[in-house]
């Protein structure tokens, strides 16, 4: 038994010499502790037990049940997104990989003692908390943020008591980034396509006795500057029984020469809205609307203890920016949802993050130290944490192999040493929640969804899913 | 639920089988579907390093069928097990391959595409592209990953 200096064995290496070789002369096990069991979590997981030989990973997840956002944020009408557990599954099977649920990094655990027991640390547990309008009555009953809307019919922990008001026939969405475009289809689209998926019951049945007609989707900017994907747009188009309506004034100066020198995504997207305006809505008095409008950024939240209406400024675009004029438009809504982006929290006081940007500060994934440039050896950020809440899976994947990438080559250069025999930590302290235990959950998720003929009724409760186990 | 409807794979099934397809359509369909005779078809995939991946599939596998039964090591490929709701299994083509294909780009296939990293005019989804015997020999481009990146 002899460990090599990696400076020594470069030299060692002949170029042909596979990473492999390299890394199977060390025989220190390589201690992980990933924070956080989500994508990023799953993808960082997957990368360094391929390409790093001699890995031992574990994922602590704040839940009992792992996937975070792919199981939490995801449509319930979008199940091939879903597909990518299978990836995450066929990770978890590895032998070296190990999680524990109901694990919250801050409560149960500290970063401080994580990093005595692990030789590297990757925090990747996302960005919960939503971006405030900062304008008087964002506390009135039935506003709310639309990751809540979204945790709500989705089935997350804490927010099945949120019940939105869905009694009146307006909602406004402020914000137009996919997330907006997900609630607009959850309240448009018919009850009896939803029942089919894996939504909670409550929310199924809460939204067969919505009276929402119209949903109104405002963004501060144009359209050649709208959040929203196109797949997602199309999608909208289609949905039975709903006419979208747009603004023709939000659209003036958009002509075809503008069109056909964008960027083919922007291009095509343009050309979709564009093709959708121009196509007169065939009126019928049954069909719900969704209106999309621009160039409007709020100012006020109207209603006595519910909101009642938003009054928005009317804005102009300066440099790529929206201005606000003095023309004021009040639109009414008596349910309204808040969809302007996310930030992260710190949730553990050694962590050096940025306030600001909800962020842990990090180059290229590295750990920065408090007040310095220099790295903090060792600890690393992944998925939206280090990134910001932006992007989809394909994103948050590519990010977390870089990531991980990253790792790999800090070992092979020699700026990261992990010839350190680490302990790992012990969790059996706590109640934690093993990848058995939570199959044992999913099993009985599946099964209470076959009753009611969907792929699964989740499990809201932690208390109920920790009695399964 | 809109989405699941699938316009490629059912012309791609559709092809080979008459009787109706069910309601759950997925990438399996297309190795599912029984085959008269297994020809096989020869592909090359040149990753962006320039590194030439050799494989096999059989007519009416899809590209990325072709990944997923050889194994081949591609980071990421075909995270949605080819539903057209990501753009991991993104291919290059050469212009005189893109042109012969039997079917355009659906429009669902586009919007993938457009959120695709190194998007060219020949680009396609591996999952939408059905082998057949006269594409024997074809060679593809797989756009870089981290994995070429690194030096
Ligand atoms: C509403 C919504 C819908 C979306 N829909 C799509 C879509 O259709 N398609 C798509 O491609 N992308 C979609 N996305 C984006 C996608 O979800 C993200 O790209 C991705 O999930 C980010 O991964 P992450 O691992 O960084 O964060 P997360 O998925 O949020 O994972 C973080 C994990 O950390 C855990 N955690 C939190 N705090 C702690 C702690 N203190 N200790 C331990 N663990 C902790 C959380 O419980 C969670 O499981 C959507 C996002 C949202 C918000």
């Amino acid at each position: 038994m002899f460990t090599v200096r990696s400076s020594i064995l470069k030299t060692l290496i002949s170029s042909n010499f596979s990473k492999f070789k390299y890394f199977s002369t060390l025989n220190n096990e390589i201690k992980v502790c990933i924070v956080g069991g989500g994508a990023a979590g799953f993808y960082s997981s997957q990368y360094l037990l391929k390409h790093l030989p001699n890995t031992q990973i574990d994922v602590i997840e704040k839940l009992p049940v792992p996937f975070g956002l792919v199981r939490y944020g995801v449509a319930p009408d979008h199940p091939e997104v879903k597909n990518v557990i299978n990836t995450f599954n066929k990770t978890a099977q590895h032998p070296n990989f190990k999680y524990y649920g109901n694990v919250s990094l801050g409560k149960e655990v500290t970063l401080d003692e994580l990093r005595k027991a692990y030789n590297i640390v990757v925090l990747s547990y996302g960005s919960e908390i939503d971006t405030l309008l900062n304008i008087s009555g964002e506390d009135k009953k039935n506003f709310m943020s639309a990751r809540e809307f979204v945790g709500w019919y989705n089935g997350t922990p804490g927010l099945e008591e949120l019940n939105p008001d869905l009694s009146g026939e307006e909602v406004i969405l402020i914000g137009n980034g996919n997330v907006a475009i997900d609630v607009a289809r959850i309240l448009l689209t018919p009850v009896d396509i939803l029942k089919k998926t894996d939504i909670t019951e409550y929310s199924i049945e809460a939204l067969s006795r919505s009276k929402v007609k119209k949903v109104y989707m405002v963004g501060r900017r144009g359209p050649l500057q709208a959040a929203f994907t196109i797949a997602e747009l199309r999608e909208m188009l289609k949905i039975p029984n709903v006419q979208t309506i747009w603004r023709s004034a939000d659209f003036e100066g958009i002509t075809s020469d503008t069109v056909t020198s964008l960027p083919r995504p922007k291009k095509r997207i343009t050309e979709l809205m564009l093709k959708s305006l121009q196509e007169a809505p065939k009126a019928s008095s049954d069909d719900k609307q969704f209106l999309p409008i621009f160039f409007r950024s709020p100012i006020q939240i109207n209603g006595d203890s519910q909101v009642e209406s938003i009054d928005f400024s009317h804005t102009v675009l300066k440099n790529d920016r929206a201005i606000a004029t003095n023309d004021v438009e009040k639109i009414t809504g008596q349910l309204v949802c808040r969809s302007i982006g996310y930030k992260a929290t710190s949730v553990d006081p050694s962590i050096n993050f940025d306030d600001k940007n909800g962020r842990v500060v990090n180059k290229h994934g590295r750990v920065l130290m408090k007040d310095s440039t220099e790295i903090d050896k060792g600890l690393y950020v992944a998925g939206w944490l280090g990134t910001g809440p932006s992007g989809v899976i394909l994103t948050t994947m590519n990010n977390a192999f870089q990531i991980s990438q990253t790792i790999i080559d800090d070992i092979k250069n020699g700026e990261l040493n992990c010839d350190e025999k680490k302990p790992g930590f012990d969790y059996s302290k706590f109640r934690a929640v093993t990848w058995d235990d939570w199959k044992k959950i999913d099993e009985k998720e599946v099964e209470c969804g076959k009753k009611l003929d969907k792929p699964r009724e989740k499990i809201v409760s932690v208390d109920e899913m920790l009695k399964l186990i | 639920m809109i989405r699941i409807i699938n316009s490629r794979i059912i012309s791609c099934v559709s092809k080979q089988l008459t009787k109706p397809i069910g309601a759950q359509l997925s990438r399996s369909l297309c190795t599912n579907v029984p085959k008269p005779q297994k020809e096989e078809v020869q592909v090359t995939f040149v990753r962006a390093n320039g590194e030439r991946v050799q494989s096999k599939g059989k007519v009416g596998d899809s590209l990325l069928d072709v990944v997923v039964n050889n194994s081949l090591d591609f980071d990421g490929f075909g995270a949605c097990e080819g539903t057209l709701t990501c753009s991991t299994c993104h291919l290059i083509l050469s212009q005189a391959d893109y042109d012969k294909l039997p079917d355009k780009p659906s429009d669902e296939e586009l919007d993938m595409l457009d959120l695709a990293y190194d998007l060219a005019d020949t680009s396609r989804l591996g999952c939408q592209i059905c082998l057949e015997k006269s594409m024997n020999g074809l060679e593809v481009k797989v756009p870089a990953t981290v994995n070429d990146a690194r030096s």
